[in-house]
């Protein structure tokens, strides 16, 4: 019964990026479904002051209504600390497909200096500058692309 | 191993002076929104103020989960006396430096005591600072950037320089130990003000240095205590007010 939730929940797309659904983004840690019609979800935030929680949690809330659910709860926890490595493959080629640098893989700790040489999403050239770590949401920081000329932004990796 | 009332008390006193401390710096970071000195920072400082006002949420909550109020009450409601915030988070933003070398102290000093609290035996406040462990390390590399950039340039240096000696001791105030120390070291929830006190001065004191500042001796200089215990400076109340300015039109509104 969870595997239905979770493919529903694939339709639920992060309100920032549309082309990425919470699930692929990592942030659904929790999904418990014992009898029909039960559907309690757990979400773990990307950053402990985004804003879109809310808003996810409503939408989460709203579609397992839509599709049949009765017994619906929807909550946030931080029992699992969501970090840059919990986006899926699919999820990472969704950040792309939006224009939105990957972040890259890390093993927890990491220096910041993995942003300086971001690769462009829009040419792929590895000759990209850092303009500022903090971008227009929490979780992007802001890049330029020297070869193509562009200026982009990336979604940031968090450990 | 079993807390008694001290540990709890402990514990909850601990967790309104971090929580404090983010909501009140937070608030002071936001007053940079649309007057950076340059687009980046005038960004940076609204993110940063943001974090901290969500990670001062998560603390509030797990607050609320040991019995007090719920967040918005405890944020709107009390006045000054009632705050834990060290005095330093509570100054105005003044000058540029100031809020840099303020943000400097404060946020290697959250660091380290997420860094110590990872390993808390206090369950929801482990996770929530494993979590903000991550997000913080934006913060100082931010704070480590500015510091050793404007330590490049002679007038830029000197102001910096002035801004420390006169930040110094609201600074080492973060560090005013509590009545509880001993228990909540005891109990495994945390190891104490002065233990975090000496891996901060080992963290800043070498960094400073190294970008070509000189830092007072710690060992010298009068902290500024007080704001742990309510004591705080003519400064925190027209911030309360004003923070708190549309909740107190209807304090029962649902939003």
């Amino acid at each position: 019964m969870t595997e239905k939730i979770k493919s529903i929940l694939e339709t639920v797309m992060d309100p920032e990026i549309p082309t990425l659904s919470i699930v692929d983004l990592g942030i659904v840690t929790g999904i418990i479904s014992e009898t029909e019609g039960q559907a309690h979800i757990k979400l773990t935030p990307t950053f402990s002051g985004c804003p879109a929680l809310k808003i996810m949690e409503t939408m989460v809330h709203d579609k397992l209504i839509e599709e049949g659910y009765t017994d619906v709860k929807v909550h946030t926890s931080f029992d699992v600390q969501w970090n840059s490595n919990m986006i899926s493959d699919k999820g990472l080629a969704a950040l792309k497909k939006h224009g939105l640098a990957p972040p890259p893989k890390h093993d927890g700790y990491f220096e910041l200096d993995v942003l300086s040489d971001t690769p462009c999403p829009l040419c792929d050239s590895r000759n990209t500058t850092m303009s500022t770590p903090f971008g227009p949401t929490l979780c992007r920081s802001m890049h330029y692309c020297n070869n193509c000329k562009n200026a982009f932004e990336g979604f940031k990796p968090v450990g | 191993m079993e807390f008694t009332d001290k540990h709890v008390q402990g514990l909850k006193d601990l967790l309104y002076k971090m929580a404090d401390d983010l909501l009140i710096i937070g608030h002071r970071n936001s007053e940079w929104t649309g007057l950076g000195p340059v687009l980046e920072e005038d960004i940076a400082f609204s993110s940063m103020a943001q974090d901290k006002v969500g990670q001062s949420l998560a603390l509030y909550e797990i607050l609320h989960q040991l019995g007090e109020s719920d967040p918005d009450t405890v944020a709107f409601t009390r006045n000054a006396p009632q705050f834990h915030c060290s005095q330093l988070v509570e100054l105005p933003i003044g000058e540029y430096d100031f809020s840099l070398v303020r943000h400097f102290f404060f946020d290697h000093a959250d660091a380290i005591r997420f860094d110590m609290l990872a390993t808390t035996v206090v369950e929801p406040l482990q996770m929530v600072a494993k979590k903000f462990r991550g997000e913080i390390k934006y913060h100082t590399m931010h704070a480590d950037i500015w510091m050793k950039q404007l330590g490049e340039s002679d007038e830029a240096k000197m102001r910096i320089q002035n801004t420390i000696n006169e930040v110094f001791p609201f600074a080492l105030g973060m560090f005013e130990p509590s009545e509880f120390e001993a228990e909540l070291i005891e109990a495994g929830i945390f190891d104490g003000e002065f233990a975090l006190r000496e891996k901060w001065l080992n963290k800043v004191v070498p960094l400073l240095e190294s970008f070509g500042y000189t830092v007072p001796n710690a060992e010298t200089i009068i902290p500024e205590f007080g704001g742990r215990k309510g004591q705080h400076t003519e400064h925190l109340q027209p911030l309360l007010d004003e923070m708190t300015e549309v909740f107190a039109i209807d304090p029962g509104a649902e939003w």
